[in-house]
């Protein structure tokens, strides 16, 4: 256990450090000029001109070479500052605290939903292969792995918000707003955790010790219970850890989408005013996530596999 | 052990136990525009369209100052010294009062700010008695239309940290903010102290929704009451929805070609026509824009009466026309029909954005029509700030934007800006016209009697006939309307939502 945490804190480590020179390099090499940038962001295009630009230069003191801007974000970063937004003036974790609430809330709904509607298929197709759910799901996971979410999620609104009148159509502030953007994402995970879940079950369900549960007499349920779950969830979960990059992805167009105000919107913002330190600040967090969320896998994995606890 | 037909039927319930709508009492409206800050120089616009806050001044339909927080207003004859007496009564939302000692700081605030105010020539502002007192250093007749401008609302003193940031919104409007959720979402109830009439819809929220399939599908779904900028697609759509109405009013907003006249293509005259006559406006309008009036033959629509060219139309393709004026020039095609003089190609880089959607689709037209002429363009969808940007380093050939001519009611605000001894970062680029310089000086100091209106139209002809910037498409505004809402309107100057009006369909 202590090798796994130790190797993912230093992965930490190395991701915010590359995360900030990268997104400082990157930045710094896109065409334009930053306070015409950063003006327009505030002000909005009507207002952008040179005045508005050059009062946007004199308050941030963006003359300063390239090397001592980074050096400073490092500087900060190690007292765990991460600087003001240029645009709003607010400090970049305040802003990142009340973004990543409302993307931490839609990220759980996808990924519980998603495990509602995946493995529970994906369990019945694989204990009969070439069956009819099987084939069913095998098309279903397809469909909607290959669908850009943008597209499923505007399939969701049309169906069920604008012809059934179910859900809300976009917004936040209630449970029931969370409900499509989480099933948009959701759609997409369960896709892939119905598949290996299926080929898990029928995996376990073709071994030995699966078929001498069956002749000691258990019933079917109860073999599925003692000799099945545990092995299935194992694969289910590391691929769960694998679908992180669809699910971090996905928040990004999904937020966009359904005026979610997340930090995947916050980052596209924040790409489209060059606003450093904020662009910083949510890739910082986003590659620190995923660190996180790999980390929490693995003691899972860690703790659930039976051959590891064995050994 | 689960069956699949069990598992269907839970993810159904699910769903079904969440039915929500647009909520009970609560004027729901959307929008694109995001809620940026508090300040009123940054996103002060959200705050006076919700009727939040208010400003000195109001503007009537036609864009003329009517009385806002200040009831009254009087010139000196020296023209120099503007006196606004200020409306008796009235409160902020946190029970202060509105002095004049109050609505001087927020002025003052606004003025040390990049924004409307600072373009005119102030040289102090004072509060004597109830009277806000401009003084200005030379005459400037557009200033009540500065002050009706949103970063020039008047907030409580309590509303600014020390730094003169606005951090919260304590206006004087029908409507006090209860939840502010930035950027995306405000909800606000009535004030119930309000200065006027009280408005018959109690409580508003306010969403930003940046893509426009969103908000047409907000208003399909009855989520939203009041959902603004329709794309042409979605709006074609609900104009079919029995459920709703669907509005359009003509905005002083024209989408323009800014042309760098120092460019040894574009220098003359004749190729800036040219290029004009090449444009096919209405096809644009009727194909992209899906609004065929919305052909820009002149700069101003026709919404701006005393500005716009009536006897000119201006609109249509001239192609044959456009050749013979570039042939004149000394510019040949080749056997593709291609143009070049002296060796050189006639070859050039259009710049434009996409926070506008229609722009780019708009600028790959133009790229097309004008091939046809023999002028190869290269598009370049880039920020907004790249067009400001290149007129200052000289690097732009041309841009495709949609300038806003009210940004303050009287154009003639953005007219200086644009048509200056310089240019402007929106307008003008290596042009300028002397005549047109006097004729704008003339109106800035002209008094409200005189007749100007032959002024008007004399600077209009210049622009038309030398095309500094060439004309495309006129601007339309548009929304979709619940049909339980009454009593909606739209303001063809952005300043209000007019909510205060509207009431609920019995």
């Amino acid at each position: 256990m202590i090798p796994v945490l130790s190797y993912r804190l230093m992965q930490a480590v190395l991701v915010a450090l590359m995360v900030g020179v990268l997104t400082f390099v990157l930045t710094q090499a896109l065409p334009g000029d930053m306070a015409f940038r950063i003006a327009a962001g505030r002000y909005g295009y009507d207002h952008v001109n040179a005045a508005a630009a050059a009062a946007v230069q004199a308050e941030l003191g963006l003359g300063l070479p390239a090397w001592q801007a980074l050096g400073q974000w490092l500087w900060d970063l190690l007292r765990l500052d991460l600087g003001n937004s240029l645009v709003s003036g607010d400090p970049v974790i305040e802003e990142l605290r009340h973004q990543l609430g409302h993307s931490f809330t839609l990220a759980v709904a996808a990924v519980g939903l998603s495990l509602l509607l995946g493995p529970p298929l994906g369990l019945l197709a694989g204990l009969r292969p070439g069956g009819r759910l099987d084939r069913l799901t095998l098309v279903l996971a397809t469909v909607l792995r290959a669908l850009p979410q943008f597209v499923i999620g505007i399939l969701l609104v049309m169906l069920l918000a604008v012809q059934l009148g179910w859900l809300p159509a976009a917004g936040h502030g209630t449970a029931a707003h969370t409900l499509l953007p989480a099933l948009t994402l959701a759609l997409g995970l369960a896709a892939v955790a119905c598949r290996v879940s299926r080929n898990a079950m029928q995996g376990v369900a073709d071994s030995a010790y699966y078929a001498f549960g069956r002749t000691k007499g258990l019933s079917e349920g109860r073999v599925f219970m003692r000799h099945g779950l545990r092995n299935v969830a194992v694969p289910v979960l590391a691929h769960q850890a694998m679908q992180l990059v669809y699910l971090i992805e996905g928040v990004v167009v999904v937020e966009t989408l359904f005026a979610w105000p997340g930090i995947g919107h916050a980052l596209v913002h924040a790409i489209v005013a060059r606003d450093v330190p904020m662009i910083q600040g949510t890739a910082l967090v986003l590659g620190l996530m995923f660190v996180l969320l790999n980390a929490l896998v693995d003691l899972l994995c860690h703790r659930i596999d039976p051959r590891r606890r064995e050994v | 052990m689960l069956q699949p037909r069990s598992i269907l039927l839970g993810a159904g319930l699910l769903a079904v136990t969440a039915v929500s709508h647009a909520t009970e009492g609560v004027l729901d409206i959307v929008a694109p525009w995001e809620i940026g800050s508090t300040d009123p120089a940054k996103a002060g616009y959200v705050y006076t369209r919700l009727q939040i806050s208010e400003t000195l001044v109001e503007v009537d339909d036609r864009g003329q100052p009517e009385a806002g927080l200040a009831e009254s207003w009087t010139l000196s004859e020296d023209r120099l010294t503007w006196r606004f007496r200020l409306r008796p009564g009235v409160q902020f939302h946190d029970g202060s009062p509105l002095t004049a000692e109050v609505a001087v700081q927020a002025l003052n605030l606004a003025l040390a700010k990049p924004g409307m105010l600072s373009q005119a020539p102030v040289a102090a502002i004072a509060a004597e008695g109830n009277e806000v007192v401009v003084r200005l250093r030379s005459p400037f007749a557009p200033l009540p239309a500065l002050l009706a401008h949103s970063s020039v609302q008047i907030l409580a003193p309590a509303s600014y940290n020390e730094a003169g940031e606005a951090t919260q919104v304590i206006g004087t409007g029908p409507y006090r903010i209860e939840q502010l959720q930035m950027p995306q979402k405000l909800t606000a109830g009535v004030f119930q102290d309000y200065w006027g009439e009280a408005p018959a819809i109690e409580r508003l929220s306010y969403l930003a929704a940046g893509r426009g399939e969103t908000r047409a599908l907000m208003a399909e779904s009855g989520d939203a009451d009041v959902v603004f900028t329709l794309d042409p697609a979605s709006r074609a759509r609900l104009q079919r929805n029995a459920k709703l109405a669907v509005q359009a009013v003509a905005i002083p907003r024209t989408v323009t070609l800014k042309v760098n006249a120092g460019h040894p293509f574009l220098a003359e005259p004749e190729a800036r026509r040219a290029l004009s006559l090449a444009l096919e406006r209405t096809g644009m309008a009727v194909a992209l824009l899906r609004t065929p009036e919305a052909g820009a033959g002149q700069l101003f629509p026709p919404s701006m009466t005393d500005w716009h060219l009536s006897q000119v139309s201006g609109a249509e393709r001239d192609l044959q026309q456009a050749k013979a004026l570039l042939a004149g020039l000394g510019w040949q095609a080749n056997d593709k029909g291609m143009l070049s003089r002296n060796g050189t190609p006639f070859k050039l880089t259009l710049t434009t954005f996409s926070d506008r959607p229609e722009l780019p689709l708009l600028a790959t037209a133009i790229q097309d029509q004008w091939r046809e002429l023999g002028v190869e363009l290269a598009v370049n969808v880039a920020n907004s700030s790249e067009i400001p940007a290149g007129h200052r380093d000289g690097t732009l050939e041309l841009g495709l934007m949609a300038r806003n001519f009210a940004l303050v009611p009287d154009p003639l605000g953005t007219l200086l800006q644009d048509f200056g001894p310089n240019g402007g970062d929106w307008g003008a680029m290596n042009w300028h016209s002397e005549r047109l310089g006097e004729i704008l000086q003339q109106l800035l100091t002209a008094t409200q009697d005189q007749d100007t209106a032959a002024l008007r139209r004399e600077a209009a002809t210049i622009l038309h006939e030398q095309l500094p910037v060439i004309p495309v498409a006129w601007y339309q505004q548009t929304a979709a309307v619940s049909r339980q809402v009454e009593g909606f309107s739209m303001d063809p100057f952005e300043r209000s939502y007019r909510v205060s009006d509207m009431r609920w369909a019995q």
